[in-house]
């Protein structure tokens, strides 16, 4: 074989392990976009509200998912201590998805619900104070730094180029949705959740006067793998 | 090609590469390795076969013997559920009562509730029940929401003040922020509230604005009422602290816990294992 042409010719060699890795690629990644079964087809799950999205992105800036999974495996002692295994479904909207590959702490697919409002802002400011034995660091600015997240509608836009299905009236109510669910009854709720079902609304962090980082990320790991009604799927239908 | 040429040495012939003088033998792959590696690829092709593997445009090859991992774990689970029915039919038909009075299912539920409680509960009320503060202690025999085996089953069911539709509500007046009670009057009520447990001496106003406003939910002697979620004043024990300055922040806007319902997270053998746990953790009533 002759070999001697492509190893002599620098540009010819990047042209070819390019082709070469494309194909490989593209082998691997095309039919995950055209096969219709990677998604299970599950009611319920919605893009994140502004507020979520703000409390994601402080989770991704703080790098909870260096210690944290968000993705229950089907295995049976997984199942039993987290609850049902996550589907491709509930991070359809994640860009990126924060599956993780590291458990120093829990996995975190389904926190939801599972503590108190209090609990988690107690919890983020000194975990030592709840857990003894917990190596997770404290996070005591969030609940000082107020939320600046003042172009929301320009994320919610940029997440719908990557197809994420934000409609025109969610874009335009970023802000108000912000104060709505942060701020609870003095605001309009029930606009916010017919926005977004079963959003968590509250004065998370204890602090009605204003919206800091704290509201931001309690209010995304209160909704954290709570939107699909599991009892409405049959098993079947998840099948892999 | 480049020049092969046989290796004086070692009598092999070279690949013909040459770096400044150095060539490099060709010698054949040991037939072990070649061998193991053209049975691999055979495998493959039989993995191939078997397992879901090949990408069609809509969906995949689902193998011959239609293997889903997710399938195998609800099997995996039905094994498990069947090799426990027994005990499980035993706790599904028992109340908590029937549960504390039997023997041996209370053993069961003991090693159960145990591992439940590590992995649900001790974040808030600490490793055995300990409790921190604003968190109850659980391995005591001071309940807030009532200590029978039935009461705890309840709490857990539905939680304290969790949103949901059936959980326990009760929340304090603002007697401060609201205006109900000036702040002579609240400065007296707490320390009649601390000379309950022993703590100073209390004034007959004190007294009286106890009498009047408080004993719904917390009794007249102080002690609690279960069904309104009032804690008992006079044991010693405070959620939210024992000093004076406590004690009037919680009349003049007081804070209330909060407790997740379990009945969505859970299934009903594992709260009644749990319940009867810390049942018995706090020598319960
Ligand atoms: C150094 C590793 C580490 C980092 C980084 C970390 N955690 Fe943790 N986390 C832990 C450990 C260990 C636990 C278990 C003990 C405890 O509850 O503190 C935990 C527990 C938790 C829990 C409770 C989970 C449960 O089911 O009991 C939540 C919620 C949580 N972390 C959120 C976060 C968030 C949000 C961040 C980022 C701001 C974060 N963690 C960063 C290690 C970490
Ligand atoms: C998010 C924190 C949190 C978690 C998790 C939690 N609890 Fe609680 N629990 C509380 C708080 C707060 C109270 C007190 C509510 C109040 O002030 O009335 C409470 C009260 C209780 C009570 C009533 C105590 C009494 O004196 O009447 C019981 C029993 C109890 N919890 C058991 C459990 C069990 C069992 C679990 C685990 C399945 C659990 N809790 C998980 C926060 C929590
Ligand atoms: C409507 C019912 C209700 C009334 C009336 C009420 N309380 Fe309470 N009180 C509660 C509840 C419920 C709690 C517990 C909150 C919790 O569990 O988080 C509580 C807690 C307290 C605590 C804190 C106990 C601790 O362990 O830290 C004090 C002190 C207290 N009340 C004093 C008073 C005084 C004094 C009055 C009268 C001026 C009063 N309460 C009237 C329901 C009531």
């Amino acid at each position: 074989m002759n070999h001697r042409i492509l190893e002599r010719n620098v540009i010819l060699l990047a042209v070819a392990i390019l082709l070469t890795v494309a194909i490989g690629g593209l082998v691997q990644l095309v039919p995950l976009y055209t096969m219709e079964v990677t998604i299970e087809e599950v009611e319920g799950v919605r893009p994140y509200t502004p507020l979520e999205l703000a409390g994601r992105n402080i989770y991704v800036r703080e790098g909870c998912y260096l210690c944290h999974s968000q993705q229950i495996r089907p295995f049976r002692d997984e199942v039993e201590r987290y609850g049902h295994y996550s589907l491709a479904a509930e991070s359809m909207y994640d860009h990126p998805f924060q599956w993780g590959s590291k458990r120093t702490g829990p996995d975190l697919a389904r926190v939801g619900g599972k503590y108190s409002n209090e609990w988690h802002v107690a919890h983020l400011i000194a975990p030592r104070s709840l857990v003894p034995e917990t190596v997770m660091p404290a996070y005591p600015f969030l609940a000082e730094k107020e939320l600046k997240f003042d172009d929301a509608a320009d994320h919610l836009r940029t997440l719908r180029m990557v197809g994420v299905p934000y409609t025109d009236e969610q874009i335009e109510n970023a802000l108000d949705d912000i104060a709505n669910q942060a701020n609870g009854e003095e605001f309009d709720p029930d606009a916010l959740l017919e926005r977004y079902p079963k959003a968590v609304i509250g004065d998370f962090d204890g602090d009605p006067e204003r919206v800091t980082e704290m509201d931001a990320l309690v209010a995304y790991l209160q909704m954290l793998g709570t939107l699909v009604d599991f009892t409405a799927v049959q098993p079947e239908q998840l099948y892999r | 090609m480049a020049d092969r040429d046989t290796d004086a040495l070692t009598g092999i012939e070279t690949t013909g590469h040459e770096w400044d003088g150095i060539k490099e033998l060709n010698n054949p792959l040991p037939r072990w390795w070649l061998y193991l590696f053209y049975a691999t690829i055979i495998w493959s092709i039989g993995y191939f076969i078997v397992y879901p593997a090949w990408p069609t445009l809509s969906t995949y090859s689902k193998g011959v013997i239609g293997y889903s991992s997710r399938a195998e774990l609800d099997r995996h689970m039905e094994e498990v559920k069947a090799s426990r029915s027994a005990w499980l039919e035993r706790f599904e038909a028992a109340s908590v009562d029937d549960i504390v009075g039997d023997t041996e299912l209370l053993q069961y539920a003991m090693a159960g509730g145990r591992t439940i409680f590590a992995d649900n509960c001790a974040p808030c009320h600490g490793a055995g029940g300990a409790g921190a503060k604003e968190y109850p202690i659980l391995a005591d025999d001071d309940w807030i929401w009532g200590g029978t085996p039935e009461a705890i089953y309840t709490t857990l069911l539905y939680g304290i003040r969790s949103g949901h539709d059936d959980a326990l509500e009760s929340e304090m007046l603002r007697f401060g922020e609201d205006e109900i009670l000036e702040p002579a009057q609240i400065e007296a009520v707490a320390d009649y509230v601390l000379s309950l447990s022993g703590n100073g001496a209390a004034s007959e106003e004190g007294q009286e604005i106890f009498l009047e406003q408080c004993v719904a939910c917390h009794g007249e002697d102080g002690t609690g009422v279960a069904d309104f979620g009032g804690p008992n004043l006079t044991d010693g024990i405070w959620l939210y602290g024992g000093s004076r300055e406590a004690v009037i922040s919680q009349i003049n806007a007081p804070r209330h816990g909060v407790m997740p319902a379990w009945i969505d997270r859970l299934d009903d053998v594992s709260i009644k294992q749990v319940s009867v746990y810390v049942h018995a953790l706090g020598g319960g009533e």
